[in-house]
């Protein structure tokens, strides 16, 4: 796996104190932690797809070769997990949320992302929409690896990163927030880590 | 590392569980809710590395429980579980 090279990260300790580091964080440096909460889940790529469900005219699917032919955008962010990891101008390439969405007609308010293994997290729409979140395939310019959530995940980085769920397969819109695997376990609906919105209640 | 080469046994989850029940759970007999399985919660299979402990069937690996420990409360979700026997 191809971590992003120690001269572009700096020292672990360099973001501490700049601002950049939400409350509560501290920066992880060149690694990469895994979380998971099952086994590794491994889809073909032949019956791979991607669908776009629930409150929409006409339920969307896209195949892995759609997916790919969708135009791709390339992403360096910064994502901080709750378990309190943070980690600086991180490389992906993926399809815009906005992208996948314009192919359908809907007055949701709410998505749920649905993953190979049973994971669910839920977003408000306004923040998959307007060029903050991507169905990401390729990280640090190699194929997405399957322990961290290849062949594509959602990434949403300005949330914590439970919320970039792994092994995407896709989304359903909905009018009412439904929460989803750590929402509905004490863990934050929403989950800013600006406003340290790790658990139900802060 | 490999998810599957960091997955722990069932008696990773003692320490939590004895949070919540009187009885030391790694030895009830526990019948999965997927398949129907049963055997001691300590050989069932824990991924302690996500926010949460994640407690999964060793034959079907069904999610059986759910435990997560916030500031001031346990929450355990035991929706995968069919039915405990806990020898008195
Ligand atoms: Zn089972």
């Amino acid at each position: 796996m191809g971590f992003v090279s120690r001269g572009f990260v700096g020292r672990p300790e360099a973001r501490e104190g700049t601002g950049l580091l939400p409350p509560g964080q501290y920066d992880i440096g060149d690694g990469f932690p895994v979380l998971s909460a099952g086994p590794t889940p491994r889809t073909a790529l032949a019956d791979w797809d991607f669908t776009i469900s629930g409150e929409v005219d006409e339920p969307e699917r896209l195949t892995w070769q759609e997916f790919q032919d969708l135009p791709h955008e390339d992403v360096t962010v910064d994502i901080h997990c709750v378990t309190k990891w943070s980690k600086f101008g991180t490389t992906w390439s993926g399809v815009s949320l906005d992208t996948l969405l314009d192919r359908v007609e809907t007055s949701a308010d709410y998505l749920s992302a649905f993953c190979d293994g049973g994971y669910t997290t839920n977003l408000p729409l306004e923040d998959v929409t307007g060029g903050s979140a991507w169905i990401v395939d390729r990280y640090d310019g190699e194929q997405l690896e399957a322990q961290h959530g290849g062949p594509a995940r959602l990434l949403v980085p300005h949330l914590y990163f439970w919320k970039s769920a792994k092994w995407v397969r896709g989304v359903a819109l909905s009018g009412v927030e439904e929460p989803g695997f750590w929402e509905t376990l004490g863990y934050h609906i929403y989950g800013d880590p600006w406003r340290e919105q790790r658990y139900a209640g802060d | 590392m490999t998810p599957e080469s960091r997955r722990l046994d069932g008696n990773a989850a003692a320490g939590r569980l004895s949070d919540v029940f009187v009885f030391d759970a790694t030895a009830a007999r526990t019948r999965c809710g997927g398949c129907g399985m049963t055997a001691p919660l300590g050989v069932y299979h824990v991924y302690a590395d996500a926010p949460g402990m994640v407690v999964r069937c060793p034959t079907c690996e069904a999610m059986v429980m759910r435990i997560a420990q916030t500031p001031g409360h346990t929450w355990l979700d035991m929706s995968g579980v069919a039915a405990l026997d806990i020898s008195t």
